[in-house]
C-alpha cells in the first residue's frame, strides 16, 4: 500500500518530542490514563464487531463442511453425526459465543480437515510466516534507512532524484511479479536458491533462512520503497526546524546536524510506519507464499477456504485482525504520549 | 523535473487507456483464436511481443487485458467514491457527534482487516470472478475516500464562506453538496488516481491467485499465473504482462503526484 505521510503531522511530532524531552511539558499522567482507557474500550468494541463480521461472512459461505469432509457418497446419518461432533448442529449464536469464548481461553477449536487443534495448526504455520515477516521487515528497514538518509542529505541533487525514482518503481512493481523474476534469475539461471518450498527449521537455521530469502526480498522491496519515502520526508521535516538552524549556527556541519539532531526526531514516524508494516507483512504474504509454495499462514487460509475448513479461516483472519487492531492501539497511545493536543481533542 | 515526471505519467497512463479502448474495435489478432503450431514464440516480426502457450498474440492479450484491469479498478474506485464521499461529508457535517464517531470508527475497523485476506474470503464465498473482485477491492476504497473527504471538509467547515452560507439559511446537506463537495474535489481526484493504481495492482494479485477474472477473459494477473510454470523456457510470457502492470501503475502514480502538486497550492509552495 502506498502510505502518504501527512507533512504537518510530522512537524507537529518533532516539535512535541522536543518539548517533551526537554522536560518542560511532560505528559499529564491522569489525562493519559483516561485516554488510554477510552482507546482500550474502543479496541474491545472493534474486536467484538470484527469477530461478528468474520463469523457472519464465513457462515454465509456456501458448502457444508461435513459434506465436504465425507465426500458425495456419505450417508445422511453419518453426516448428521459428524455435524454434531463438529458442533455444526448448534444454533448459530451459540456457536459464535463458544468460538469467541474458546479463543479467549486460547482454544481455537479443532480443524475440520487437519483434525488437530487450530491453535496447533496456526502455531505450526507461524513458524514460517513470523520469521518471513520479520526477515522482510529487517530487510526493508536495512534498505530504507540508508536510502532515506542518503536522499535527505542530498535533497534535490542527482542522488536524491535517483533514490526517489527507484522508490516510484518500487511501489509500482507487484511483489509477486518481482518474485517470479527473482526465481527466474536467482533460482533458474544462477541456481543460488531453490525455486520454492521450505526446507524446515529441522534442516538447520541457515537452510531455513535460505529458503525464505527470495520470498523476504520480494516482500520487502515495495515496503522498503514506502519506508524510504517516509524516512526522507520525516528527515526533511525535522531539518527545517529551528533547532537545526541553531545547531548549524553553533557550527555543526549539515551532516552533523542531520546525524545528531534530525535523525533521532525523524525516527518516531518511521517507527510507526514500521509497526504498521509488520502486520501488513504478516497478512500480505499470502500471494508470495503462493509463489514460493511456502507453508505459511496465508497459504493456510487459502487452503482452508477451498476445503471449507471454516474454523481455521475464522481463526486465522481473526488473529490477523487482532494483530492489526492491537498495533493501531499501541501506535495511537504512542502518538498521544508525545502529542497532548491529540488527547484533549478525543 | 516534477513537471517532466507528470507528463511521463500522463503519457504512460494514456498509452494503456488507449490500448484498452482500441482493443474494442481492433486488435492485431483475435484474442480467443488458438494457434498451437505457433505457440511460445519469442518476440518476432509477426508477433511483436511473442505468443503464449496457446499461440495467442501477446500484444492482443495485453490490449484486451488492459480492458479488464482498467474496468475492475475504475468500478472499484467508483464504489469507493459513491459510498465513501457521502459518508465523509456526513461525518464532517456532524463533526464531533455520535454519527461522526460511528463513521470514523467503522472506517478504522475496515482498515484493520487485512484487505487481501478479506478479498480472498469474499471471492471464496461468492465465487471467483471479475465482479466479485471489483466488490472486494471496492469495499476497501470506501474508508479511504470517507477519510479524505472528511479531512478536507473539516477545515472547510470553519471557513468564512461556509459561515456565510449558514447565515443565509442553507442546511447542512445543501452546504455539503453545494460548497464542500466542489472544494474537496481536488483531493478526491488525486486520491482517485492513487486508488486506481492500487486497484490495478490488487486486480492483478487476485487474478494471479485465480480469484479475479476467469478464463477466457484475458487479464494481466492471469497471464502471469499461466506464465509461472513456463518461465524457465519462455520468460517473455512473464516479463511482458509484468512490465504492463509496472508501467501502468508507475504512470498513474506519477500522474497522481503531479496532480497533487498542481491542484494543491499549499504543496506547490512547500514543494521540495
Amino acid at each position: 500500500m502506498l502510505v502518504k505521510y501527512p507533512r504537518r503531522r510530522l512537524a507537529d511530532f518533532a516539535c512535541k518530542i522536543r518539548i517533551w524531552t526537554s522536560g518542560r511539558a511532560g505528559p499529564n499522567l491522569a489525562l493519559m490514563l483516561r485516554y488510554a482507557l477510552k482507546r482500550f474500550a474502543s479496541l474491545i468494541v472493534s474486536l467484538i464487531i470484527a469477530s461478528a463480521v468474520i463469523f457472519v461472512v464465513t457462515e454465509v459461505a456456501p458448502g457444508d463442511p461435513a459434506a465436504f469432509m465425507l465426500g458425495i457418497n456419505a450417508q445422511e446419518d453419518t453426516l448428521a453425526a459428524l455435524r454434531a461432533e463438529l458442533g455444526l448442529d448448534q444454533p448459530k449464536l451459540q456457536r459464535y459465543f463458544s468460538w469467541v469464548g474458546g479463543m479467549l481461553a486460547g482454544d481455537f477449536g479443532t480443524s475440520y480437515t487437519y483434525r488437530t487443534p487450530v491453535a496447533e495448526v496456526i502455531a505450526d504455520r507461524l513458524q514460517v510466516s513470523l520469521p518471513l515477516a520479520l526477515y522482510a521487515l529487517a530487510l526493508s528497514t536495512l534498505i530504507a534507512f540508508p536510502a532515506g538518509l542518503f536522499a535527505a542529505a542530498r535533497r534535490g541533487r542527482a542522488g536524491d532524484l535517483a533514490v526517489m525514482g527507484a522508490t516510484q518503481l518500487g511501489v509500482a512493481v507487484p511483489n509477486f511479479w518481482f518474485a517470479m523474476m527473482a526465481v527466474l534469475v536467482f533460482a533458474i539461471n544462477l541456481r543460488w536458491f531453490g525455486a520454492g518450498g521450505f526446507a524446515g527449521w529441522d534442516a538447520g537455521f541457515a537452510a531455513g533462512m535460505k529458503s525464505l530469502t527470495l520470498p523476504a526480498i520480494s516482500l520487502a522491496l515495495p515496503q522498503a520503497a514506502i519506508l524510504t519515502r517516509v524516512m526522507r520526508s520525516a528527515l526533511l521535516d525535522t531539518l527545517g526546524e529551528d533547532y537545526i538552524r541553531t545547531a548549524r549556527a553553533k557550527g555543526l556541519s549539515r551532516r552533523q546536524a542531520l546525524w545528531r539532531h534530525a535523525l533521532r526526531n525523524a525516527l518516531i514516524p518511521v517507527l510507526t510506519i514500521i509497526g504498521l508494516q509488520f502486520s501488513f507483512l504478516l497478512a500480505g504474504a499470502i500471494i508470495i507464499e503462493q509463489v514460493f509454495f511456502l507453508p505459511g499462514l496465508g497459504r493456510l487460509v487459502f487452503q482452508a477456504i477451498s476445503a471449507r475448513d471454516l474454523i481455521v479461516v475464522e481463526s486465522v483472519v481473526m488473529l490477523l485482525v487482532f494483530a492489526v487492531i492491537v498495533v493501531n492501539f499501541v501506535v495511537d497511545l504512542a502518538y498521544a504520549a508525545v502529542d497532548p493536543r491529540l488527547r484533549s481533542r478525543i | 523535473m516534477r513537471r517532466g515526471s507528470f507528463y511521463l505519467g500522463m503519457a504512460l497512463s494514456a498509452v494503456f487507456v488507449l490500448a484498452a479502448l482500441v482493443s474494442f474495435i481492433w486488435t492485431p489478432y483475435d484474442h480467443e483464436a488458438l494457434n498451437i503450431a505457433n505457440r511460445l514464440k519469442p518476440p518476432n516480426a509477426a508477433h511483436w511481443l511473442g505468443t503464449d502457450h496457446f499461440g495467442r498474440d501477446l500484444v492482443t492479450l495485453i490490449m484486451v487485458g488492459a480492458r479488464t484491469s482498467i474496468a475492475v479498478a475504475l468500478v472499484a474506485v467508483g464504489i469507493g467514491i459513491a459510498l465513501g464521499v457521502p459518508l465523509g461529508l456526513m461525518a464532517a457535517a456532524s463533526r464531533g457527534s455520535w454519527l461522526d464517531e460511528v463513521i470514523m470508527r467503522g472506517n478504522d475497523l475496515v482498515f484493520a482487516f487485512p484487505s487481501l485476506v478479506i478479498a480472498i474470503l469474499i471471492t471464496a464465498v461468492f465465487g471467483a470472478g471479475a465482479v466479485n473482485a471489483i466488490i472486494a477491492i471496492g469495499i476497501f476504497n470506501i474508508p479511504v475516500f470517507a477519510r479524505v473527504t472528511r479531512g478536507g471538509a473539516l477545515s472547510l467547515w470553519e471557513r468564512e464562506f461556509i459561515m456565510a452560507a449558514r447565515v443565509a439559511g442553507k442546511g447542512r446537506v445543501r452546504i455539503s453538496v453545494e460548497h464542500i463537495l466542489p472544494n474537496v474535489a481536488n483531493l478526491l481526484i488525486v486520491q482517485g488516481t492513487i486508488q486506481f493504481s492500487l486497484g490495478i495492482l490488487a486486480e492483478a494479485g487476485l487474478s494471479y491467485i485465480g480469484l479475479g477474472a476467469q478464463p477466457p477473459v484475458p487479464s494481466w494477473g492471469r497471464m502471469l499465473a499461466d506464465a509461472q510454470t513456463m518461465v524457465a523456457f519462455a520468460p517473455h510470457l512473464a516479463i511482458v504482462p509484468g512490465l504492463a502492470i509496472v508501467f501502468t501503475v508507475l504512470g498513474l502514480n506519477l500522474m497522481g503526484d503531479g496532480l497533487r502538486d498542481w491542484l494543491d497550492p499549499r504543496l506547490r509552495r512547500a514543494r521540495r
